[in-house]
């Protein structure tokens, strides 16, 4: 009985084990294979380069840039989402009628593909006949060029993404709220605690869990941001929205450099990972 | 007056208050999720509202209603591209995703939360570790690895990387792990062999866990979008997204006739969603469950 545990464990985990082989362990070691090469996406000629591509990288204007916008982006999109998450769940998270209505609504921006919303948003953020500015030039607000400009087309897409995935946090947030003994609550208000300092002293606390993981989760998650930048922006204007991985694609599949693209996703990858091990340890810690 | 009078009257009052701030909060609670509402819902409803106007009317600001709904852009994008295609391809694909992430993550599911063997929790961490690793490390050596494996531009290309993913593990284990032992234990008394009681026990109470993981994994890979973008080549092999990308991209200035093609692609996912909205709920819920 003991020794077949462990046979049916590799039987049973045979599939993931060959995929994530494959296409997850394989592709690491390669990618590192790949930065000491120049090797174009077509065509056989292929040469080592060594440590040139991240040489390259290192003095290169547009890979700082991505790393700057994809900094900011993420900075603009994980509090923005986690503020806008917990306030949508404290709000929902009583009985209500039409809870089902609510939830719906709010969920629709995150099942939606991201090719479709921002396609919408493209249109809602258009200068001349967009929403946005049609709403804002009505209420005789300024009315930003949005997409078109330098300043403002990061935070167009920051906008996009909170709305897009408050919903989504939301949920964790709620599950999170639901998990916390009613009693604790109704000893604090027994014991004359206002709202406020319920939500300080008991809510605050226990939701720390959720709380971790909806910046962890966020914050991975908008690192890795692409379809926004692709639809709407390309890039620009003025590189002001390359973020990363679409600096890396650009490179990849559009000057055809899969050597430096790969040395670049090392190179962030380096730098990222420190960052993404210290978050964890400072939130889950405590 | 009496003092009990002062104080009845006194208590009155503040019951009176508390209630009016009672129902002040529930009247500002209400006003502020219909607003919310508005905003998450509004973009979709002008998508709407874009794609049944002319070019000529979408350019203007504020929108006048015309007594003709432009319905003839619905027909435009349909010719322009091949949606029903697109629908085939994304449905292909997402399916065999969705149907391969169960497969996987049960089977892996039951191996992290019944079997025993050493170092099994720390193959599982580092397993969902894999989450981390970013898209921008793997995404061009996969390509190569699907170029070398001929798969480039094919179906099993756009779908074989997806075919296992942590977080389905993640959320199945999380379910069994909260599956009483006593069932298993029973079958095993009677002579049940792992498989059987995969099967014939566990399955069939884990199908909240497994039919949030299938609504879950079709929906994201319905929605995916830079490897499809990568992978497939031919026009007529493009997912929905892709497919969709392409169009706005040509079309870049012809707004209603985009936003009729959006409509159309948003549309079975909204229907799914809103058919299996439990589901959904449930499969977020669960992951914020504490180990």
């Amino acid at each position: 009985m003991e020794g077949s545990s462990l046979r049916t464990a590799v039987l049973y985990l045979t599939p993931t084990i060959l995929v994530v082989t494959v296409f997850v362990l394989v592709p690491i070691g390669l990618s590192l294979y790949l930065s000491f090469w120049r090797w174009p996406l077509t065509g056989p000629s292929r040469t080592f380069v060594g440590l040139a591509n991240y040489s390259r990288l290192l003095h290169s204007p547009e890979f700082w840039n991505a790393i700057r916008v994809t900094v900011l982006y993420v900075l603009g999109v994980v509090p923005l989402s986690t503020g806008a998450a917990l306030g949508l769940a404290l709000l929902v998270n009583r009985p209500l009628r039409g809870l089902f209505f609510y939830r719906t609504a709010y969920f629709m921006p995150v099942v939606t593909s991201t090719v479709a919303v921002a396609i919408v948003w493209k249109w809602i953020y258009n200068p001349q006949a967009g929403l946005l500015n049609g709403v804002l030039h009505v209420l005789h607000l300024p009315t930003p060029g949005w997409l078109t400009d330098p300043r403002w087309a990061l935070p167009a897409l920051i906008i996009m993404a909170v709305w897009k995935y408050a919903g989504y946090y939301m949920v964790m947030f709620l599950a999170g709220l639901q998990a916390i003994p009613r009693e604790y609550l109704e000893a604090a208000a027994l014991d004359g605690a206002g709202r406020l300092s319920r939500f300080r002293h008991v809510t605050w606390p226990l939701l720390r869990p959720t709380t971790a993981l909806v910046i962890i989760t966020s914050t991975i998650f908008s690192f890795q941001v692409f379809g926004p930048v692709y639809v709407m922006t390309g890039g620009g204007p003025v590189h002001s929205t390359s973020v990363i991985v679409y600096h890396l694609y650009e490179r990849a599949f559009g000057f055809q450099e899969l050597g430096y693209a790969s040395a670049i996703g090392w190179a962030l990858f380096l730098l990222v990972f420190p960052l993404t091990v210290l978050q964890f340890k400072a939130l889950s810690h405590r | 007056m009496p003092a009990s009078h002062t104080r009845t009257r006194n208590t009155i009052h503040a019951i009176r208050n508390r209630q009016y701030a009672r129902r002040t909060r529930s009247i500002a609670v209400h006003a502020a999720l219909i607003a919310i509402a508005a905003v998450m819902l509004g973009p979709f409803l002008w998508m709407l509202f874009t794609s049944l106007q002319s070019t000529f009317q979408a350019l203007q600001f504020p929108p006048r209603w015309s007594p003709q709904p432009a319905w003839e852009n619905y027909v435009h994008a349909w010719q322009r591209i091949p949606l029903g295609r697109y629908y085939v391809n994304s449905m292909l694909v997402a399916g065999a995703i969705a149907a391969g992430q169960i497969v996987t993550s049960v089977l892996a599911a039951y191996v992290f939360a019944r079997l025993e063997f050493p170092g099994r929790d720390i193959i599982f961490l580092l397993y969902l570790g894999t989450l981390i690793i970013p898209t921008q490390v793997t995404l061009v050596p996969t390509f190569l690895v699907v170029r070398w494996l001929g798969w480039v531009d094919t179906y099993q290309g756009a779908i074989a990387p997806s075919l296992a993913h942590p977080f389905g593990v993640f959320l199945v284990r999380q379910f069994f792990l909260s599956i009483p032992d006593d069932l298993e234990d029973a079958a095993r008394i009677d002579g049940a062999s792992s498989l059987e009681i995969l099967l014939h026990v566990i399955l069939p109470i884990s199908m909240p866990a497994i039919s949030a993981l299938a609504v879950f994994s079709f929906m994201w890979a319905w929605n995916s979008f830079l490897w499809p973008l990568i992978v497939l080549q031919t026009p007529g092999k493009y997912t929905v997204p892709v497919g969709l990308a392409m169009l706005q991209s040509e079309l870049g200035t012809d707004w209603p006739v985009v936003m009729a093609a959006t409509v159309v692609a948003t549309l079975p996912v909204v229907l799914l969603f809103l058919a299996a909205q439990k589901h959904f709920a449930r499969g977020i819920a669960l992951t914020g469950l504490k180990v």
